[in-house]
């Protein structure tokens, strides 16, 4: 289990006993548990109430720009990982330190943009 | 072949296989949960190519981030979602074919290009984010830059894009419900 492979086949193995547990259990409930269904405790739970329209409604589009910010922040988050490893081994410094800085400016003037927009209240 | 080389293989089908599943579901959301197959068995490819920082920002960016964004997309734009029968276009010979043309090409340039090239993967692996952090802060520092420019326009596309929606209601003068669908359902 050592190596490159080695290392990322514990995480397989481990992602495969996770696997298992979750699927066994539901499986082993499965054949345990009595069964006998009615209308009533097929209908979905919703708090007590018997649930009312369908299962699927639209939302507003406002939210749509939420889940495009976290589009744009999780690519921008993933360059600070090779960033960290390297800026303080020697041969890099301060000019890469002031290098992702000016990266990170550029991103918040946008911030700053939707900030002023009123984007980022929550309506 | 060594168990990589299988493994690989695997992937490889696994991917293809949930790739045209996408494409072929009759149920849109079940389209952008086949995508996550997709996505992921990419992600385990690149793992096993040693390109260890890719494949987690495959499985950040594009597992995590962009099938959210999908989803959003197909839950703001559907009202009932469910089967739709209207998925299939006429077209579908022309796309089958344009797929395959640009399939035949990619292959065509990968295999011209890299005949000769061989790597040998294994450790030290190749593609570990300390390896791309070195080689973006020393070789490729102005296209990092660069980035930064197209991300900002790519957020203050958004906001410019949606701004009418996030007003206060009463606000705007040309205020729509917003119940309504805002465009042919995308996604």
């Amino acid at each position: 289990m050592d190596g490159y492979f080695g290392s990322y086949l514990v995480v397989a193995l481990l992602a495969g006993l996770g696997v298992a547990v979750v699927g066994g259990a539901f499986t082993a409930g499965r054949l345990l548990r009595a069964q006998r269904p009615t209308p009533e405790k097929l209908i979905t739970y919703e708090c007590g109430v018997d649930p009312v329209g369908e299962g699927w409604a639209q939302s507003y589009v406002r939210y749509y720009v939420f889940a495009y910010l976290y589009v744009v922040f999780a690519v921008d988050a993933v360059f600070l990982f090779p960033w960290a490893t390297v800026f303080a081994a020697p041969g890099y410094g301060a000019v890469t330190l002031v290098e992702m800085f000016v990266f990170l400016g550029i991103i918040a003037v946008g911030l700053l943009y939707a900030w002023k927009k009123g984007v980022l209240t929550w309506v | 072949m060594t168990p990589a080389d299988v493994v690989f293989l695997f992937l490889g089908a696994v991917t293809l296989g949930s790739a045209v599943l996408v494409v072929t579901t009759r149920q849109l959301v079940h389209a952008a949960l086949w995508l996550v197959v997709t996505f992921g068995a990419l992600a385990a490819s690149y793992l096993l190519l040693t390109a260890e920082f890719v494949a987690w920002v495959q499985v950040l960016i594009y597992v995590g981030a962009v099938v959210v964004l999908l989803l959003f997309g197909i839950m703001l734009t559907r009202a009932p979602i469910g089967r739709s029968e209207g998925l299939d276009s006429a077209n579908r010979p022309v796309a089958i074919a344009v797929a395959a043309a640009t399939a035949a090409l990619l292959v065509t340039v990968v295999v011209a290009g890299f005949r000769e090239a061989y790597v040998e993967l294994g450790d030290p692996p190749a593609g570990t984010s300390g390896q791309m952090g070195a080689s973006i802060f020393r070789t490729w520092v102005l296209p990092f830059e660069v980035l930064s420019l197209l991300l900002l326009a790519a957020l203050i596309g958004a906001i410019v894009l949606s701004r009418r929606e996030i007003q206060p209601p009463g606000e705007s003068s040309d205020e729509r419900p917003t119940e309504r669908p805002t465009g042919p359902g995308r996604g």
